[in-house]
């Protein structure tokens, strides 16, 4: 074990998803080693990003301003709301090309075994979205997988008795993986084959 | 040390939860037949073309090749699906949570030590199938595998006789820290007297007597889920943190 400002850099690199011990000791000597330019481009960008990101307070999609450039965009309604879990979801459905509505970032899935339930993702910002009224449909595009599949399960029993109509991506979506995965030609078929939730 | 050397193993199990890993992988929480309760790796599991799909899902029943780890967590190289349940569960919310439920209870009952609960592993295959499968109300489901499952486990609650005593008969008081129902004797303070109908379901579901479970009117169901609930947590030290997601019966 390493102590000091070594140790800590080690310890907080770990904490990150995927890296294991290993992998922390190997980048915190690569930044050791590296020219303090570099570093201080690197300790910067961790503070704008901290600083500076936040977001969309209508769709919960990551930008810097108050609103994303998806929902400032006039082009796009809010006649048509796709949900999805986190913000690279959103990227994944832009990259088909088949959108032209605006998005809901739930920022998670329901998850009961980790505790994870309704009150804890962006739903009741959803409601107040809705009842606006200048949505028709809501297509439900989280994961495809049971913690997914739940928390459209949960939205449509919600949404469904308020008159929208809800859809959810069409089968042929592979089954049991995270959305982000699929390619934009799979993604853009079960997009554009959506189906009625009943 | 390379994979050649390493033991494979073959077990029919049901995945309890799963947990994502790294990029793409995930742990998965499963129940064998014949190995108990034990956690595997399963790579690449959340990439759209993993060669799993979507066995592994929770509350599946699966045929499962492993290669055993050095510690405690192996590794799944080949699924077969034998009950695919998540799909049929995940698309029905009182299913749903219901089946949370069970998967937590099922690793309280069962501890993660390699040793088969074959009652406990048929108890939990036959819950979620029925929450799949049937037409059941899941929270009767969910309350009779706690029931059955505190009784495999030693600890249910005493129904027919007097928890203290002994002494049999169909007792009104029922006390969660003496261990159930109580006979006038015995029945220390704190002890409720639930509707006898209430005791009635409890048995019932103890018993997988879904004619009569299924006939109860919901004041009892709510009363003996009320019950059951209590003695589970009580018994098993912890609260069962995944119980308020269950909707309430309307
Ligand atoms: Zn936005
Ligand atoms: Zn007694």
């Amino acid at each position: 074990m390493y102590d000091g400002a070594l140790g800590d850099l080690i310890e907080e690199l770990g904490q990150l998803p995927g890296i294991g011990p290993k992998s922390a000791q190997r980048l915190a000597f690569h930044l050791l080693a590296s020219d303090s330019a570099d570093v201080e481009r690197l300790t910067s960008a961790l503070e704008r990003v901290k600083a500076q990101v936040r977001f969309c307070e209508n769709c919960g999609n990551v930008t810097e301003a108050e609103q994303c450039g998806i929902c400032r965009d006039p082009r796009r309604t809010e006649t048509l709301i796709c949900v999805v879990e986190e913000p690279k979801d959103v990227l994944a459905v832009e990259r088909t090309g088949e959108f032209r509505g605006r998005y809901h970032v739930l920022g998670g899935a329901i998850n009961p075994l980790e505790g994870i339930g309704p009150d804890d993702l962006r739903i009741r910002q959803l409601m107040v979205r809705l009842q606006k009224g200048e949505t028709k449909e809501l297509i439900l595009a989280t994961d495809p997988n049971t913690e997914g599949e739940a928390t459209a399960t949960y939205l449509a029993m919600l949404v469904k008795p308020m008159g929208f109509k809800v859809t959810r991506l069409a089968s042929g979506l592979p089954v049991g993986g995270d959305l982000e995965y699929a390619d934009e030609v799979t993604l853009g078929r079960a997009f554009s084959g959506r189906r009625d939730v009943d | 040390m390379g994979v050649s050397t390493r033991k494979l193993f073959r077990d029919d199990a049901v995945v309890l939860r799963t947990f994502k890993l790294g990029e793409a992988d995930a742990i998965v929480s499963l129940l064998g037949r014949q190995r108990g309760r034990y956690r595997a790796m399963a790579k690449g599991l959340r990439r759209t073309s993993s060669k799993f799909g979507a066995r592994l899902a929770p509350f599946s029943h699966v045929d499962l090749q492993l290669i055993e780890g050095r510690s405690e967590l192996h590794t799944v190289t080949q699924a077969v699906g034998l009950h695919l349940s998540g799909g049929a569960i995940s698309s029905d919310w009182a299913a749903y949570t219901a089946a949370c439920v069970i998967a937590e209870a099922a690793e309280r009952l069962v501890p993660e030590d390699h040793q088969p609960d074959l009652d406990v592993f048929q108890l939990t295959l036959g819950a979620f199938r029925a929450l799949a499968e049937t037409d059941l109300p899941p929270v009767l489901v969910m309350d009779s595998y706690l029931l059955r499952g505190m009784k495999s486990a030693g600890w249910a609650p005493s129904l027919s006789e007097c928890a203290s005593c002994g002494k049999a008969g169909s007792h009104r008081a029922f006390s969660v820290a003496a261990g159930g129902a109580v006979c006038g004797d015995c029945r220390p303070g704190g002890a409720t007297v639930p509707a006898p109908a209430s005791l009635e379901l409890m048995r019932a579901l103890e018993a997988g007597d879904w004619s009569n479970a299924t006939a109860a009117d919901p004041r009892q169901r709510t009363e003996a889920a009320g019950l059951i609930a209590a003695h589970f947590q009580w018994h098993s030290e912890r609260p069962l943190k995944t119980l308020k997601y269950v909707p309430h019966q309307t």
